[in-house]
């Protein structure tokens, strides 16, 4: 068996996380970049006012700022990740490299900033995600911008806070110490004089790098943070004002749209596009790239139509066969790309062997596809040498990265934009929609927008990486589990350490060649491993005739983790007696620093097969809460898009092509699939805010795969699990 | 090709286009009216639900030359000025929304459902809005604010009615 040391992410519960997970495949791929500011030119854009610049510590900068492919972050250029902007008129700016998708981070940030300013929340603007105009950010994913970029934003508030206080006591000549900063004003309260910051900003030009430990407001005494504030900018979403990316017009801007090959990997034979240079579009052909620009969306596609090209295909494998390729198709060899991806503690094969009861099972998951509501787009636009691309991505700056090195210019001469997006959930970190748009722009020397169909999302963005899990274990006959070996092939190392106490283990992630191209996708394997992980444990409970929760309780010491299942399991009503077809189960975990435990209660229809998802309760906890209702909101999420990929969701391909990618084809969570949902926040003031987008979704697979147990008896180890209801046989 | 006058949220706008063409495009590159979204192209997810005479249909899936004689209202058409409608700002209120580029098509299919049916309960708002996806997940949240909105007309409707 091949395998390598697994280094710290899996199990550890620091804030600094040094590596990327394997199966962020999507970034790997693309090359390293790196990008020095020049806070010269920035300071002389900005102008007069109070500027304040945040420097990462040293720890945290891996994610954040080092290279795509360094995945232990030990390149750490000395980075900038947010600065803070006092105008003279008052104005304040915050600028960030992250990105809006639906998280509400616009809001939770600006949220930071108020509390620690001491200013109202509509005098804040986010600047995000533009980058000529923000820090270096290697992108908004990982659910990293609220234990990282919360933070920074509020020491950088909170240091120009100081220096605006330092510039009333200055004036007024008397000790800081007794001035009061409050709603955007400087007091003395033992004068009642009073200045605002604009007054106080008047005429200064000071900077200043952010001192390394400023000290902050404690959670417990959060006015605006800790609050349930709304979306900041509501008002354009409700009203359809907001300009997604695919919304974005130039004046002259012409629609692209590029020819697709009939498969994967499909090479170009001939290519004839005469007919489409008659209907009066650009035609651009360089290799195998082949794309047309018209006057309207429907011209674009005509004459895309009228190209005729001959692609010569190669026999690929189906998704009928892929969970056995995968298993062929590990990846040889001793720690062939670098990577940490194995644990192993104490003797596993003598434990297994001395066990009571031994157990094995082996796990499925499928591919699936993010389908974020909006298609990537991007609108092109060239100046002479330099291009600016507005396009939906959750990495800016790897976009432009990429947008360089495709025209082999340097990167100040790019910019890209990212106005707020309609959702990634992992999957829009690449830049392809901005690179054939830009492509089409230099061509036809006018702008040009790429918007994908949902047929070219479905077949040409990335896939979460299907995978198998193999776990063995062995248990004492009084509950103590004593063994634990885990095998992931392909799907990823997020989430893969168990946090039960297991003196013996051996866990190991398996590179493995993919059928499709693959990549992040929201709370990454975390899913799939905490799926074997908690299913497994069921059955373990039931060979040793324990409840589940008593079982999981025995051999689990983390306190914040017993915390949510002990929380979750009390407004569950753990223990209540059920009725024929009623099933409970539960699943919970951590990561990305969060806890989670998820309980559902299942209804089988034994006749139809139909399993009914009835209701979920999540308890989570991650820090002190910097927004409960829009937490609340991330959690129902996760539960709603988690349903998809436990219960439906599968992608069906067969010889490079994708049979299933379309919306009438592929079926998504709807209205009718959602279940009484119920949440649970443990508000912890006494530990750092982390963040929420992907934890609280790790739960809910394993939950409902418990209960079915429950319900009918019947075990499914493979995700999805009813795409075509349950069969009893 | 023959000029075609849409009525568009009280105004009449003439569009040059192929009559074959989706009165989506046409809203979004002819007429800039942007808040009506692409999801799908085949009318399965929502988001670029018009108002055709007062029913919710699919712009996607319709064509210009079938909605030259009707009354189209869009997501820029429906609050009278400043002041929202009542669903959008139960949309607001019950922060019935993520990343929101489904926003658009659910609430103009929530004003159709509240046309159709002042007093819906939790199974009529399932059904009637199983069409439209919001792939955040925020569908309860929508059942509340469409119950929010219905509550609140229902009451400035019963409020009118006390002062004739």
């Amino acid at each position: 068996m091949t395998g390598k040391t697994m280094s710290t992410t899996a199990h550890n519960r620091s804030h600094d996380q040094l590596q990327l997970e394997p199966e962020r495949y999507e970034l790997t791929a693309a090359p390293p970049y790196r990008f020095d500011l020049d806070r010269r030119e920035f300071f002389k854009f900005l102008g007069a006012g109070v500027l304040v610049v945040s420097v990462l510590p040293t720890a945290a900068r891996a994610q954040e700022s080092g290279g795509a492919r360094q995945r232990r972050g030990d390149s750490l250029p000395k980075e900038i990740d947010a600065w803070l902007h006092i105008a003279e008129d008052g104005r304040i700016t915050a600028y960030t490299g992250k990105a809006e998708m639906g998280q509400n981070i616009r809001t939770s940030l600006s949220q930071a900033v108020a509390e620690e300013l001491h200013v109202p929340m509509d005098k804040i603007e986010m600047v995000m995600g533009d980058t000529q105009l923000t820090p270096f950010d290697m992108g908004t994913f990982g659910s990293r911008t609220t234990p990282t970029m919360n933070l920074q934003l509020r020491k950088v508030a909170a240091a120009a806070c100081d220096m605006l206080i330092d510039l009333a006591a200055a004036q007024w000549k008397v000790d800081r110490s007794r001035l009061v900063a409050d709603n955007g004003t400087v007091t003395d309260p033992q004068t009642k004089r009073s200045l605002d910051y604009a007054a106080l900003t008047k005429g200064t030009q000071l900077t200043a790098s952010l001192p390394a430990e400023d000290p902050l407001i404690p959670a417990a005494k959060w006015k605006v943070a800790g609050q349930s504030v709304a979306k900041v900018d509501g008002r354009d979403f409700v009203t359809g004002k907001h300009r997604y990316p695919s919304d974005q017009k130039l004046p002259d801007m012409l629609y692209g749209k590029v020819l697709r090959p009939p498969s994967f990997g499909a090479a170009l034979l001939s290519v004839d596009t005469q007919q489409a240079e008659k209907l009066g579009a650009t035609v651009v052909r360089d290799g195998n790239f082949i794309a047309v620009a018209a006057a309207s969306s429907k011209q674009a596609a005509d004459a895309v139509a009228a190209v005729h090209a001959e692609w010569k295909s190669e026999p690929q494998p189906s998704s009928k066969e892929l969970f056995e390729y995968l298993r062929k198709n590990a990846v040889q060899g001793n720690d062939p790309s670098g990577d940490g991806d194995r644990f192993d503690v104490g003797h596993i094969d003598e434990a297994l062997t001395s066990a009571d009861h031994r157990l094995n099972g082996t796990f499925t998951v499928s591919y699936i596809a993010h389908v974020p509501l909006e298609p990537r787009a991007a609108l092109a636009k060239w100046d002479g040498d330099n291009l600016t691309v507005w396009t939906g991505t959750q990495r800016p700056f790897g976009v432009r990265g990429q947008l360089a090195e495709a025209f082999r210019i340097p990167e100040d001469r790019v910019r890209v934009l990212m106005p707020d997006t309609g959702s990634g959930y992992g999957g829009k970190h690449t830049g392809e929609t901005a690179i054939e748009a830009a492509r089409l722009a230099r061509a036809a020397k006018r702008p040009v927008k790429v918007v994908w169909t949902r047929e070219e999302e479905f077949s040409w963005a990335y896939f979460r990486p299907a995978g198998v899990i193999d776990v063995t274990s062995g248990v004492r006959a009084d509950g103590t589990i004593t063994a634990w070996e885990f095998h992931n092939y392909n799907s990823g190392s997020a989430g893969i350490r168990t946090y039960y106490e297991i003196p013996n283990q051996r866990i190991v992630f398996h590179e493995t060649q993919s059928p499709l191209r693959q990549g992040s996708y929201r709370a990454l394997a975390a899913t799939a491993n905490h799926f074997a992980r908690e299913s497994h444990m069921d059955e373990l409970a039931h060979a040793v005739k324990m409840d589940s929760l008593e079982f999981r309780l025995k051999n689990l010491k983390d306190e914040r983790l017993r915390a949510v299942f002990e929380a979750a399991a009390k407004q569950f009503g753990w223990g209540k007696s059920k009725a024929s077809g009623q099933g409970f189960g539960m699943g919970g975990g951590y990561e990305k620093l969060g806890n989670i435990a998820t309980f559902a209660e299942v209804n089988i229809d034994r006749k139809s097969g139909d399993v009914k998802i009835v209701r979920v309760v999540s308890a989570f906890e991650c820090g002190a809460i910097v927004n409960p209702d829009n937490l609340r909101n991330q959690i129902e999420g996760s539960n709603v898009q988690g349903l998809g990929g436990a219960l439906f969701e599968t992608i069906e391909f067969e010889n490079g092509k994708i049979l299933n990618g379309k919306l009438s084809q592929y079926r998504v969570p709807r209205f009718s699939d959602v279940p009484v949902l119920e949440t649970v926040l443990l508000d912890r003031k006494d530990i750092p805010s982390v963040g929420a987008g992907e934890c609280p979704m790790i739960g809910l697979a394993p939950a409902i795969a418990n209960a079915i147990f429950d319900a009918v008896g019947v075990r499914l180890r493979s995700l999805p699990m009813v795409p075509d209801g349950l069969k009893m046989s | 090709m023959a000029t075609i006058h849409l009525a568009i949220n009280g105004h009449s706008y003439p569009v040059d286009a192929d009559p074959e063409t989706s009165l989506l495009t046409v809203l979004r590159e002819h007429l800039d009216l942007t808040g009506s979204k692409y999801g799908c192209g085949e009318g399965q997810c929502g988001a670029c639900t018009v108002l055709i005479d007062g029913k919710a249909q699919r712009s996607c899936i319709t064509k210009l030359a079938t909605v030259a004689q009707k009354q189209i209202t869009t997501i820029e058409g429906l609050a009278a000025g400043e002041q929202l409608h009542p669903v959008q700002e139960a949309f607001l209120d019950a922060a019935a929304l993520q990343c929101g580029y489904c926003t658009s098509g659910m609430i103009m299919s929530a004003v159709a459902l509240l046309k159709r049916n002042a007093n819906p309960g939790k199974k009529d708002i399932v059904d009637f809005m199983d069409g439209n996806i919001c792939r955040c997940g925020t569908y309860p949240r929508i059942v509340s604010a469409i119950q929010k909105a219905a509550n609140a007309m229902n009451h400035s409707a019963a409020g009118k009615g006390a002062g004739r």
